[in-house]
């Protein structure tokens, strides 16, 4: 307190000392003096918050102290947590009118679908009346997976930043194969929406934030204005109504193609007419995090560089411990006397994955849902399984496929369970991360969801303003968590890549010690 | 229908991780009680020992929306 005090008592001589310059009207430095002010303002008002919490400074970093000050200084915490619950109600005001303007569109493209369709779409017509009824109804599962998906857009709160595509077409439906390079505002999107393309581009459109395909190969190539979108529940080859989407031209509905995934269609996905190697949101996101954590260990390492043996100063304060317990807690106990050689590796994937885990959780700004993409987490796997794989030593293998010391029965057994593990060690590892951070995100807009669910669909202002209350402060709950989740993902995938690279680079132990 | 029982089969594995949380956090708290020093080790280990147990339940989640055929 005493050193912070001589602090203070040097910044209100240099405020005095300014003040005098303001005089000569020299707006920058009016600007600086200010913001020094408003500065010193707020440092003196956290010494004097500082000063009601209980004495023992250690005591305040505790949970229970926290607690404590809540109970003992109740108005300034039940003020904030109305502000915040204030907050989200009207939050959930906005997002009801845009569930209206949902339902107001499902109207507006109704004509165009039930128009009378020409030869191929009289079906169409039969299956309006089934998909009217049904629009009004909130499908909270397939919003949550709209939202957890990668879009060709980036969206920072209601606004939709234009992304480049690059997309590419297997020679199907009479076309030859072809690749195509454009901006998304190609599609000529709102600005502020949902992501609806009203333009269709080569017979790509934007739906939902995504590019797709329109099926028909008689749709015209090029520029064209489409009328709206619609959906549908359609049977799909194995006979299982699947809900799809269709675009509106001309009085008729085209039906869409989505893009071709790898996960070999386990969200309905599969190999269809075009590829989308565009450069996402998520593929934004993840340069966006590999610059900044860039930036931040360069700046470090510069820092070390310059006054080695100093105490840390800044970010670094923040880095070290981190990097510290991960070489103590992690590297040195699990992977031995070889740590040093993983672990910059290690590094990488713990910051990478916190890094990207922590930027899909901040809100309004695109909510990514980077690892929580099956392909990211399997690329950071199969990287673990290929350096498993090259380093393993003699000894490593030996234990897998024809253990010393074990009966020859017992070997038949237990060589091909060993081999599949092998293999299941990084299939766990992608699935672990995949199904942690995409199961946050999607608790997350379905706790959003229940605004839409009680006020069913903007009909009832009154379901949607309560539910919009406690699904405020459920997603806080849920975030908090997911705060926690971030660290721990992060940790335990670095973990158990340093154990399995500690047990393929094991040297001989000595006999008896262990088999 | 096919929901449901995915929905169902995602409960029961839900209670696996339930029972497995619960007696990892149980044990962790004995252990920290008999030895409070070793509070720090006890608490990482239990941190990830808890991950593994909710991986499970969470590739039964991940079974339940493959069954369910999103």
């Amino acid at each position: 307190m005493c050193y912070l005090g001589d602090g203070f008592k040097n910044k209100h001589f240099e405020i005095r000392n300014r003040k005098s310059e303001i005089h000569l009207s020299q707006r920058l430095i009016v600007f600086k003096s200010s913001s020094t002010l408003l500065h010193h303002h707020l440092l003196n008002k956290f010494i004097i918050y500082c000063k009601t919490l209980p004495q023992n400074p250690l005591k305040i970093t505790t949970f229970a102290s926290i607690f404590r000050s809540v109970i003992k200084y109740p108005s300034q915490m039940i003020r904030k947590t109305l502000i915040f619950s204030l907050l989200f109600s009207f939050l959930g005001l906005t997002l009801v009118g845009q569930g209206e303007i949902h339902v107001d569109t499902a109207h507006a493209v109704m004509p165009a679908n039930s128009a009378p369709g020409t030869e191929a779409h009289a079906d169409h017509t039969t299956g309006t009346d089934a998909h009217s009824d049904g629009e009004h109804k909130f499908n909270p599962s397939a919003t949550a997976f709209h939202h957890i998906s990668d879009q060709n857009v980036y969206n920072i709160g209601p606004f939709n930043i234009p992304l480049p595509c690059l997309l590419y077409t297997r020679g199907k439906g009479g076309f030859l194969q072809s690749w195509d390079i454009f901006s998304s505002s190609k599609f000529a999107f709102d600005a502020v929406g949902h992501g609806d393309g009203h333009k269709a581009y080569n017979r790509y459109v934007l739906h939902e934030g995504q590019v797709m395909r329109i099926q028909d190969a008689s749709f015209p190539e090029g520029e064209i204005e489409l009328s709206g979108f619609s959906h549908k529940m359609i049977p799909d080859a194995k006979g299982k109504n699947v809900d799809a989407a269709f675009a509106n031209y001309n009085g008729n509905a085209y039906q869409l193609d989505k893009k071709s995934t790898a996960d070999g269609g386990l969200f309905g996905g599969g190999v269809t007419s075009f590829f989308d190697f565009s450069l996402g949101k998520n593929a934004i996101s993840m340069l966006l995090v590999c610059l900044l954590l860039g930036w931040m260990f360069i700046r470090i390492a510069r820092a070390y560089k310059n006054n080695p043996g100093q105490a840390p100063k800044g970010i670094q304060n923040l880095i070290e411990p981190i990097v510290i317990f991960l070489r103590d807690e992690v590297a040195k106990p699990f992977i031995g006397a070889k740590w040093e050689k993983f672990f910059p590796f290690l590094m990488s994937l713990f910051f990478f994955i916190l890094g990207l885990n922590l930027f899909g959780q901040i809100p309004f700004f695109g909510g990514s849902n980077v690892t929580g993409n099956l392909s990211v987490t399997m690329v950071l796997a199969l990287v673990a399984f290929i350096l498993t794989v090259i380093n393993g030593n003699k000894h490593y293998w030996e234990h897998i496929v024809w253990m010393p010391g074990v009966p020859a029965w017992v070997k038949i057994i237990l060589t091909p369970v060993e081999i599949l593990g092998v293999f299941i060690k990084p299939l766990t590892l992608m699935l672990r991360l995949f199904a942690n951070i995409t199961a946050g995100h999607m608790t997350l807009v379905v706790f959003v969801s229940l605004i839409f669910i009680f006020g069913k669909s903007g009909q009832s202002v009154g379901g949607s303003l309560g539910a919009s209350i406690g699904s405020g402060l459920l997603s806080i709950f849920m975030m908090a968590i997911e705060l926690l989740v971030a660290f721990v993902q992060a940790y335990v995938f670095t973990l158990l890549t340093a154990s399995y690279l500690g047990a393929a680079t094991e040297e001989h132990h000595t006999k008896g010690e262990h088999h | 229908m096919v929901g449901s029982i995915a929905a169902i089969g995602m409960g029961l594995a839900v209670i696996g991780a339930g029972i497995g949380v619960g007696t990892i956090g149980g044990k962790a708290m004995d252990a920290i009680a008999r030895q409070p020093e070793a509070v720090g080790d006890i608490r990482a280990n239990m941190i990830l020992t808890a991950a593994l147990v909710e991986g499970a339940a969470l590739i039964g989640l991940l079974l339940a929306f493959l069954s369910n055929g999103i």
